[in-house]
């Protein structure tokens, strides 16, 4: 499996990571690269093992249904770029 | 106790009892280390130092010891690395995207260490988001190791990601610090650097407040000179806290009642599949004399098997950037952060914030890792990975079937210098060899200094243990830091005229 | 009413599946400590997990997550002792972590099912795919500013259980049947209030059509559809849009697109028409959620009567049609008050009682049977009243009017106001006597046309202040006026 250079584009999309068409081609290389030393997993046979879902055996801790945070609009937005009203501003977006 | 004249070479364990015996104040203290951050900003060892917050809490200290009330770590002044949320105080990341935030709350594991008594220095440097060996990724440029090779004025690289506490411990700026630990972060500079660095079990440490990188990798850990500040401040930062669903349900031990037990009747593992070829011969050489020392103080050297060792490295390459390209979506220039100026719309304010605000390093990663997780590659590569992990944590159960502890090597060589691996990713993230499979399968894991090369550059050992089992392993690390007998300290060259 | 839609080339059929987003009534976030209550000022509900700052965590909250078995089990659906929550990656500005924590492949209740009756007298079944537990997102206000949306994450956060059906739905009403049967299952278990003003219950629907009996068409998502009435618009126009395009030669996308209500009409939603790749994963920061069989059963023990149960029952043990069961059951409020109204009399009468006094009024006055000005057991009074003849069915609705506006308790209304009813032969005989003195002509008239008897009804009651029991004041008319008994 290698990467081409649309393949990098529609990542960079989805990773919504602004990617000048110059980067396009070396950044391919350097992903090719990196992907064919990860592929070396291919080697080992996996039937049957299960993925590991966490490192210690524990059960999931649950907390009790009660109102313990929030109430301080001004923290939330405090380190907004751009707030108003407590709101946070972002460019117009059309559904 | 014969003082040092300068408080500022005490071990964290000195610095405790001259605090409790009132032979010097946390002000006295606290101001010794401030002064030599001043004289060490050639390192760049420190994003942002907080003088005035420590002096403030050292008076606070002073005047709980001058009642009495004295926490375990009372009035003891520590750095902290800048992926940790310091309430008020900026925290970075060492990513120009965070460059501005302040969080209005505090991590879990240093708020710990304020409840200890502790004080708190600064800010350390760090590769960006943690993603890097070399300390060179950080936005707010590279650390300096204080370490140079004999005769030489070449720079050279503290490790990383916790390169600046590694730095800072390694150079008397603080008595310890906190590190994280993902691939290596903890242990590699801690070697590199002549410091001790333990990583303990994954859920030891609560991650709240800590800015993610892989949240099934990620732990806390402390960075010390000692091993026995090492268990000092572990107690410390260890807590069950009920903001982590992760964080394990375990009483935290005294592990400093329990350190110099020694390793009599201990089998020690030495896994085969970490002689590796074409690493420098004093590696070996190093890890031989660690074996020896451990048996002439009555432990059982046993050979055992890790066989998926040599996946552990492609199979981190896959989780932790799939992991990261998930946690860094956050990073949007929305709620905080930096947001590019001119965005003429929603998708290009994200587009350009982001690639602005992230280095070349993260950036690769988010794309590796958003590859990785894209439709009809997740079982090709994620959940591959994950089988992996299971199988390199059931190597690990299976060779503790057989023994106590595991002694490895902890880095594949001594630090590099500054630029020599940059331009080839592959190559540095080879750094991390023998320190991930340990992440992967969730296990406590300490690097102690253990030598020198030929050129005068520390090396560290790495012992490995069972869950939960960081007593043993900090007991294992007090045997080999005796035997040791690691001495030396880097020559103050970086020391302001 | 015929489920087909007719278009040029004859008939299609409408397939119709349904996303029902239904709020957890908790008054904590899904993971997060912060409030859910509706109408808070921007931002005053958000804790720093919801509004995904740097190394906060998520706590899952136990209360939800009982909330999802319960409703899983009131749509008698398997609940999966093991499901795992999933991080589902894309961006937008109330998405504030980047992700929504969801469940993808092992959601928390598998497959159940729920059956609706339609007007015609029909039931039919509509399987349930699944339920999971997700975050909502927040808020975005688009229409404050010419050139920027404002971002409220007061939402952010909240428990949603998806609740997915199969395809099972075939026409407009079929679908505004299920909606308003899912509302009914989960307001009987208090699991979810379904105010869909608030948007507590929200609904994506799923339309294609089809040849009868032909392959599965291509789908198109109608999001958000927050309304009853808007559900069957939105279907109606959006199957007749696929019929006209595929007979125009066209072929149907798979798109999202959303209802304007103004207009009645669906259309693609900007923000959607990039092809998602969502990129779940499990989430590192949780543990796979395991639930103990023995919590499941104290659960499931703890279920109230649900809407079928207590429509069959209602059938069985009161002898109602399956049409007054039905309406009965939709409000669990409604059928607890007609069960406090029917106690000890007969049922058939309860029904007429609540339909044409009690729900009439309510309808007038713009109000529930929540809040009633009249209880259940008053009303009860009333009808206990009339069946052991204490009052007339004409004095009984008098004395509901008084009640209703005055309040006080029925049997002293009637025997402060001298309302019993007269069931005295004599009294009422003299009152008879008094209106065929008054009206010779009228008694000839009788004679000739038997059915103007009830115009001496009329008169007798008046003189009687509507209080003579009116089966008494007919018979005793039938003999002084020696009119012939009817067939
Ligand atoms: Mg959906
Ligand atoms: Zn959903």
């Amino acid at each position: 499996m290698s990467v081409d250079k649309e393949t990098v584009r529609r990542i960079a999309k989805l990773a919504r990571l602004a990617l000048e068409e110059e980067r396009v081609e070396p950044m391919m290389n350097e992903l090719n690269q990196i992907l064919a030393w990860v592929q070396q997993l291919e080697e080992v046979d996996v039937a049957g093992v299960p993925p590991l879902t966490s490192v210690v055996a524990q059960k999931l801790k649950m907390r009790t249904d009660a109102v313990t945070a929030g109430g301080d609009a001004d923290a939330v937005v405090a380190n907004a770029p751009e707030s108003e009203d407590h709101f946070f501003v972002v460019p117009k977006v059309v559904e | 106790m014969s003082l040092p004249t300068n408080p500022t070479s005490f071990t964290l364990a000195d610095a405790r009892e001259a605090v409790r015996k009132k032979e010097i104040s946390s002000r006295e203290l606290t101001q010794a280390f401030v002064s030599a951050i001043e004289g060490a900003r050639t390192l760049n060892a420190f994003v942002t130092e907080t003088p005035e917050k420590a002096l403030a809490m050292a008076d606070a200290s002073d005047a709980r010891i001058a009642k009495g009330s004295m926490g375990p770590l009372e009035g003891l002044p520590l750095a902290i690395k800048d992926l940790f949320c310091t309430k008020g105080v900026r925290t970075t990341a060492g990513s120009n995207i965070l460059s501005n935030f302040i969080p209005p709350y505090e991590s879990t594991v240093s708020q710990n260490l304020w409840d200890a008594g502790a004080v708190m220095l600064g800010k350390t440097n760090m590769d960006e988001f943690a993603m890097g060996s070399s300390n060179e990724t950080s936005y707010f440029k590279p650390v300096l190791n204080p370490w140079r090779a004999r005769n030489s004025n070449r720079n050279l690289v503290p490790g990383g990601s916790s390169g600046g506490s590694a730095a800072s411990v390694a150079a008397n700026l603080c008595l310890g610090a906190t590190g994280t630990d993902t691939g290596g972060s903890i242990r590699q500079p801690a070697a590199v650097t002549g410091t001790v660095g333990l990583k303990p079990t994954y859920g030891r440490c609560s991650r709240w407040g800590i800015v993610a990188f892989a949240s099934s990798l990620d732990q806390a850990g402390p960075m010390t000179r000692t091993v026995r500040d090492a268990a000092i401040l572990m107690k410390a930062m260890a807590s069950v806290d009920p903001q982590d669903s992760t964080s394990v349900d375990v009483p935290v031990p005294d592990y400093e009642a329990t350190l110099e037990q020694g390793v009599k009747g201990l089998r020690v593992g030495i896994p085969k599949e970490y002689r590796i070829d074409g690493a420098p011969p004093e590696i070996d050489a190093m890890w031989a004399k660690g074996a020896e020392w451990l048996k002439a103080q009555g432990a059982e050297i046993v050979d055992v098997s890790l066989p998926h060792t040599k996946y552990a490295l492609p199979a981190y390459y896959i989780v932790a950037p799939a992991e990261a390209s998930s946690n860094l979506a956050r990073y949007d220039g929305v709620r905080f952060g930096h947001r590019a100026k001119g965005a003429h719309d929603i998708t290009d304010l994200y587009e350009k914030s982001r690639a602005e605000g992230f280095g070349a390093e993260v950036r690769r990663r988010i794309l590796i890792g958003t590859y990785v997780l894209s439709a009809g590659y997740y079982d090709a590569f994620y959940s591959r990975a994950q089988k992996l992990r299971t199988l390199i944590a059931r190597d690990f159960t299976q060779a503790f079937e057989k023994c106590d502890v595991l002694l490895t090597p902890a880095t594949p060589g001594p630090a590099f210098a500054i630029g020599e691996k940059t331009s080839d990713p592959v190559s540095m993230y080879l750094n991390d060899v023998f320190t991930v499979t340990v992440n992967l399968a969730g296990l406590p894991g300490i690097s102690v200094p253990a030598g020198l090369t030929p050129e005068g550059l520390p090396l560290g050992l790495q012992i490995i243990g069972k869950a939960f089992d960081e007593a043993t392993v900090l007991r294992v690390g007090r045997s080999v830091e005796q035997a040791a007998q690691f001495a030396a300290k880097p020559e103050a060259w970086w020391r302001a005229a | 009413m015929s489920k087909m839609i007719m278009g040029a080339q004859g008939e299609w059929e409408i397939v119709i599946g349904m996303e029902v987003h239904a709020q957890v009534l908790s008054v904590s976030k899904l993971f997060s400590g912060a409030a859910t209550a509706f109408g808070a000022e921007p931002n005053a509900q958000v804790s720093f997990v919801d509004a995904g700052m740097p190394g906060m965590l998520p706590v899952i909250n136990k209360f939800c997550v009982e909330q999802a078995v319960r409703t899983g089990l009131g749509l008698k659906a398997q609940v999966n002792r093991s499901s795992v929550f999933d991080r589902k990656n894309y961006f937008y500005p109330d998405l504030p972590s980047g992700y929504q924590i969801s469940q993808y492949k092992n959601p928390i209740v598998g497959e159940g099912e729920v059956y609706i009756d339609l007007a015609g007298g029909e039931t039919v079944r509509v399987g349930i795919e699944r339920l999971h537990l997700e975050q909502d997102a927040g808020k975005s206000l688009h229409d404050q500013h010419p050139d920027q949306s404002y971002v409220d994450l007061n939402r952010s956060g909240i428990a949603l259980m998806e609740i997915v059906t199969k395809p099972d739905m075939r026409s407009s009403e079929e679908a505004a049947a299920f909606l308003r049967k899912l509302r009914a299952i989960v307001r009987y278990l208090g699991t979810c209030d379904g105010n869909m003003d608030e948007g507590s219950m929200r609904a994506d629907v799923n339309v294609s059509v089809r040849k009868p009996g032909g392959p599965l068409g291509t789908r198109c998502e109608i999001k958000n559809v927050n309304s009853m009435r808007f559900i069957a618009q939105a279907v109606e126009f959006e199957a007749r849009r696929q019929v006209d395009l595929i007979e125009s030669g066209g072929t149907v996308r798979q798109e999202t697109r959303l209802f304007d209500s103004k207009l009645g009409e669906t259309r693609p939603m900007r923000s959607k028409e990039e092809a998602h790749d969502y990129r779940y994963f499990p989430d590192p920061d949780l543990l796979p959620l395991e639930l103990e069989q023995a919590w499941i059963d104290t659960i499931a023990a703890s279920l109230p009567e649900l809407p079928d149960e207590k429509k069959a029952r209602f059938m069985r043990d009161l002898g109602l049609s399956a049409y007054d069961a039905g309406v009965l059951v939709t409000e669990r409020e409604l059928a607890d008050y007609f069960e406090d109204l029917a106690r000890g009399i007969d049922a058939k009468s309860a029904v007429n009682w609540l339909n044409n006094e009690i729900l009439g009024r309510l309808n007038r006055d713009g109000r529930t049977i929540a809040d009633c000005p009249v209880t259940a057991h008053a009303n009860n009074t009333i009808l206990k009243m009339i069946a052991d003849r204490t009052i007339s069915g004409k004095i009984a609705k008098d004395v509901l009017d008084i009640v209703w506006s005055e309040g006080g308790d029925p049997a002293d209304v009637v025997r402060a106001r001298g309302l019993v009813q007269m069931t005295d032969t004599s009294a009422i005989e003299k009152a008879i006597d008094a209106v065929i003195a008054a009206n010779p002509d009228k008694v000839e008239e009788v004679k000739a046309k038997p059915k103007l008897a009830g115009w001496f009804v009329g008169q007798v009651m008046k003189q009687t202040g509507g209080k003579a029991n009116p089966q008494v004041v007919n018979a005793l008319l039938k003999t002084r006026l020696e009119l012939p008994e009817e067939g």
